[in-house]
């Protein structure tokens, strides 16, 4: 099947624009820890924290990103972890929902951004905008709060359970198939892990 | 006592020395500090899993696949914490291409395999992966270990434990048919 991107009938359920709707479902980010799928997410995240410590973006080993964020979130259960995905990455390791729902860490959330695309490699259409239902897929594997977010509206309503929830978050937004912002992150995964530990490191010395 | 008891009385003191190390083995691992294992469920690992789960300071996760357990356990790194993945020698193939984020980020890390398709083995099925898992966790830049009797399992886990997290290798105990009995078909 083709790409379809500019079809209205398509567009129709995919209207937000990446590069404003991560940041405004975010907010203050300071207060998280992030975990990025890579591709899209990646480049979301780390454009938001300028390629700060606080987010490991990952550049390859697609699927990783929920499991990350919830190793994190175990080991760090005084911060709330915010793992990104884009809809291919998740789809690509989707039994982690369940491994996650059986947890149910209350200081974890997961978003996944939903383009309906592999935009990476050209924007060929994924499972997700030919009928499958990521946040169904959550509430199915027991992930108690779930929320799809289709217009800029809904947001505050993401924003507030991101931050409130005392039990593990699943966020599913749409929006449309086109690019993330163009930032040049740091791609060494080696350099990435030591300075997200040295930033925790720094925290903690400083009663953080 | 009845030759019949007296037989199922030393049926059960030797497996109970069978299973001796895997005690002194989960006790190795939290007197090391680790406090997350991730597995999927497997018969090899029964004794860790289940101490795991009894243990009210550790996380005890199951997976639906090895290779979540990769991710989770670089998630756990990242936040301080030790983990070790349980799996079987199966679960290697399930795990490849997610070892490239513990090989390029430098990740201490630990896993335990019980192997299949080893000394034994009568299920064909197994083989294939039995035969690989040295070489394609080998070419992942992970570095295995096999253990054949019970008095090396804590000696070789403990070296692995050192060469992982204080040496910042990958590290793959496997557990082999010898030790662990070929499960009859």
């Amino acid at each position: 099947m083709k790409a379809n991107v500019g079809n209205p009938e398509f567009d129709e359920r995919y209207v937000l624009d990446r590069r404003e709707a991560v940041p405004a479902l975010v907010g203050g980010h300071k207060e998280f820890l992030f975990i990025a799928g890579l591709a899209g997410t990646a480049r979301d995240v780390t454009s938001l924290v300028n390629d700060g410590p606080s987010a490991y973006g990952l550049g390859g080993a697609m699927g990783a990103a929920t499991m990350m964020g919830l190793g994190l979130a175990l080991a760090r259960p005084d911060r709330t972890v915010i793992a990104f995905c884009g809809d291919g990455e998740l789809l690509m390791n989707v039994g982690s929902l369940a491994t996650i729902g059986v947890r149910n860490p209350p200081n974890l959330r997961i978003v996944c951004v939903d383009n309906g695309h592999y935009g990476e490699t050209g924007y060929q259409r994924s499972h997700t905008s030919l009928g499958v239902d990521l946040e169904k897929i959550a509430v199915g594997s027991g992930i108690r709060r779930t929320l799809t977010i289709g217009t800029a509206a809904e947001l505050p309503k993401g924003s507030k359970l991101l931050r409130e929830s005392e039990d593990a978050v699943f966020i599913l937004m749409r929006v449309k198939p086109t690019d993330p912002p163009k930032f040049k992150r740091t791609l060494d995964p080696a350099v990435c892990r030591v300075r997200f530990k040295a930033a925790l490191a720094d925290a903690a010395r400083a009663g953080g | 006592m009845s030759a019949a008891v007296h037989a199922e009385s030393r049926v059960k003191a030797k497996e109970a020395a069978r299973a001796g190390w895997q005690y002194e083995l989960y006790d190795l691992l939290r007197r090391n500090n680790f406090t997350q294992f991730a597995y999927v469920p497997d018969a090899g690992h029964t004794v860790l899993i289940n101490e795991s789960l009894a243990d009210a300071e550790v996380e005890s996760i199951a997976l639906t696949t090895e290779e979540e357990g990769v991710a989770m356990m670089a998630g756990a790194e990242l936040g301080g914490a030790r983990g070790v993945l349980l799996m079987q020698s199966s679960g290697a193939g399930n795990c490849v291409n997610l070892l490239s984020l513990i090989a390029g980020g430098r990740f201490p890390f630990l896993t335990l395999l019980s192997m299949r398709g080893d000394f034994g083995e009568g299920n064909p099925w197994q083989m294939p992966m039995g035969r690989a898992v040295e070489p394609v966790l080998e070419a992942m830049s992970v570095r295995c270990l096999r253990v054949d009797r019970p008095e090396d399992v804590v000696p070789v886990v403990s070296a692995a434990i050192t060469m992982a997290f204080q040496g910042g290798e990958a590290v793959a105990v496997l557990l082999t048919q010898k030790l662990i009995g070929a499960k009859a078909f």
